[in-house]
């Protein structure tokens, strides 16, 4: 025993507090509901790359038209048709510019003697598809969020009275959910549509019509299930009125429940703008979103394939992104999934 | 259970009497006529025509003919299909819909149930990541753009199956594939959900500690008891096919319900329109209240009165 133990230290000896104030007291900093999420948002990869990637395609969406010097709207039929060409790319063999028309390797930049470099090529009517593509996005952004907004509020305002209310109120709102929600989306969406002129506004007001039904069940369930609690009690007890007690207590513990609905209404909206593009009833030219884009592509996807593929991979992109996140969203803020 | 089922019926009576109803207002509100694509028609010509579809009486008795006739199963008589009733026209379509329907439905159950039967067993696995961005991908990929990529990939480059027909199996076998995904999407993600909240319940430890092996435990007592709330997915199951049949048929060109009805809308054939999208209503509310009825006859934990009560 060479190595004595060291010698203890003095203080350790000092009686210990005898008063127990500091019991009460919090080691550990306060988290606030949202940083709490955020903790277990970090942890699933998935969301967080996710989330870039869908940050980076609205930059895109944002930017984007506005990188190539081609007007998404200029059309010149001379220089329709072409398969993408990217400076670089084309030094090693894609993205030349090159493409097989009836099984004869061709390069129309060569035999027009454009120096042009269409990143994604044109269509038949000449225009860049890659600021088109854009330009798509950002319309297709744009209705989704638009849809998902007025969802929100109209839901959340909807379930909040019904829930918060109760009694006869709840009981008739209840009634006309259930009517409104055994309709079909798809068909009120497409009667509105044909009713009303196309267009961006009416697409999401069509959208919206069924679309809050969802939301405003799930913040009556969970209104039903809050309003109950002590802490509503009490604030109930020190005078606080019913708009105090739904906007400052319950309207915050409802954010989760909120926040995930809304994430995942933002994917439906962009496939149901889309979906109808598709059948001919959504935007008319010359706007363009992904689905009138993919529609387009569609037309002629035999020959041309990337007119039709391009546009098909950024809705995939911007779908499978969204529903990712909405996934992490919900892990993060179900309570069940605390650990 | 018999009130209980009173109470939905009379639902659905309503909700279809105002998707009916509508469904009518709207079509009348509608701006162009059907013949109005009809290019060299002259003033008398259409008044003759107003008339024999009856278009040239007030509103009110319009409305109260047609919801009489619709009790009585006529939906009223096509404009552009050669004057043939709507309901033969449905009838006649109704097969290849039908087939492609429940060969979506069938087989992209089977195998959402398979993948998440083994994301759930092999829970954190390579496997179960598979599984689950599989699932992701299903539920996210609109089903007309995976069917335009088939149809561009397997019909046009590789040249296996056909492009676009409807004459036999073969041509079945890609819209299926394209219909499907959202099936297995969805069947997939419930599994597997169901199965890893079994799979930590007490009577599967119970199981395990008598000496069960894995697959024992998973097969004989895991998975029968996660299958019975699968029951609930085939609603949301039965919309999503049916907005998928309209553009996978219309991609496909199969003379379904689907395809007609994407057609009448372009060219404005109300009798169609209505006569569709009052069938597609039908069916869908009536499949719905089918899927809570069987619900709750499989599970008697469920309160029927009682709805979400979460």
């Amino acid at each position: 025993m060479t190595n004595a133990p060291d010698k203890i230290e003095k203080h350790r000896f000092e009686p210990a507090p005898k008063d127990h104030f500091d019991n009460e007291k919090i080691e550990k900093p306060q988290l606030s509901f949202a940083k709490d999420a955020w903790l277990r948002v970090r942890k699933n990869k998935a969301a967080l790359v996710s989330a870039v990637v869908l940050f980076l395609v609205i930059v895109m969406a944002i930017i984007g038209p506005h990188i190539t010097k081609f007007d998404p709207y200029a059309q010149d039929v001379t220089k329709g048709n072409l398969p993408p060409r990217v400076p670089l790319l084309e030094d090693i063999g894609i993205f030349d510019g090159s493409q097989k028309i009836g099984g004869v390797e061709t390069n129309k930049y060569e035999d027009l003697g454009l120096e042009e470099y269409y990143w994604f090529g044109t269509d038949s009517l000449g225009r860049d598809l890659f600021s088109r593509v854009w330009l798509g996005t950002r319309v297709s952004l744009y209705i989704a969020l638009l849809a998902a907004v007025i969802d929100m509020a109209v839901g959340v305002a909807y379930g909040l009275i019904s829930g918060f209310k109760g009694g006869r109120v709840d009981n008739v709102m209840q009634r006309i959910l259930e009517v409104i929600s055994g309709i079909p989306n798809l068909i009120v969406v497409i009667l509105m549509l044909l009713i009303m002129k196309p267009g961006i506004l009416s697409i999401t007001i069509a959208m919206v019509i069924t679309g809050w039904v969802g939301m405003a069940r799930v913040v009556r369930g969970q209104v039903l299930k809050l309003r109950d609690q002590e802490y509503v009690l009490a604030s109930r007890t020190l005078g606080a009125k019913s708009d105090r007690l739904l906007i400052k207590h319950l309207l915050p513990n409802l954010s989760g429940v909120i926040i995930i609905n809304t994430m995942f209404t933002i994917p439906s909206a962009i496939f149901f703008e889309a979906f109808l593009s598709f059948i001919g009833i959504g935007l008319q030219a010359p706007r363009a979103s992904l689905g009138t884009l993919i529609e387009d592509g569609y037309k002629t996807f035999q020959f041309l394939p990337h007119l039709m593929v391009i546009p098909c991979i950024v809705i995939c992109i911007i779908l499978i992104a969204s529903n990712l996140i909405g996934d992490g969203l919900r892990d993060a803020f179900d309570p069940k999934m605390r650990d | 259970m018999a009130k209980y089922l009173i109470k939905r019926v009379i639902y659905l009576v309503i909700t279809l009497f105002i998707i009916t109803s509508l469904t009518f207002f709207l079509m009348k509100f509608l701006p162009g006529s059907p013949f109005q694509n009809e290019e060299k028609l002259s003033e008398e010509q259409r008044v003759i025509l107003d008339e024999k579809y009856g278009l040239d009486e007030p509103i009110p008795v319009q409305y109260a003919k047609y919801m009489v006739n619709i009790v009585k199963g006529d939906l009223g008589v096509s404009f552009q299909f050669d004057n043939q009733p709507v309901t033969d026209l449905l009838i006649k379509r109704m097969g290849p819909s039908l087939q492609l329907g429940f060969q979506a439905m069938f087989i992209g159950t089977l195998i959402g149930i398979l993948l998440g039967v083994l994301a759930a067993m092999f829970q954190n696995t390579w496997i179960d990541y598979g599984s689950t961005f599989l699932a992701v991908l299903g539920k996210s990929i609109p089903s007309f753009v995976f069917a335009a990529l088939l149809q561009y990939v397997i019909g046009v480059k590789l040249e296996l199956l056909p492009v676009a027909a409807w004459d036999g199996f073969a041509s079945s076998i890609m819209p299926t594939i394209a219909l499907a995904i959202f099936p297995v999407a969805t069947a997939a993600r419930f599994m597997r959900t169901e199965l890893i909240e079994v799979f930590g319940s007490d009577y599967i430890t119970l199981a395990k500690a008598k000496g069960n092996s894995r697959m024992e435990v998973s097969f004989k007592h895991a998975i029968r008891n996660g299958l019975i709330p699968l029951v609930t997915v085939l609603g949301p199951m039965a919309v999503g096919l049916m907005t998928g049949s309209m553009v996978v048929e219309q991609i496909f060109s199969i003379p379904g319900i689907g395809e007609q009805f994407v057609k009448s809308i372009q060219t404005n054939d109300f009798p169609i329109i209505m006569g569709t999208t009052i069938f597609f209503a039908f069916l869908l509310t009536v499949i719905i209240l089918i899927v809570d009825i069987l619900y709750g006859i499989i599970d008697p934990r469920i309160r029927l009165q009682g709805g979400d009560k979460s």
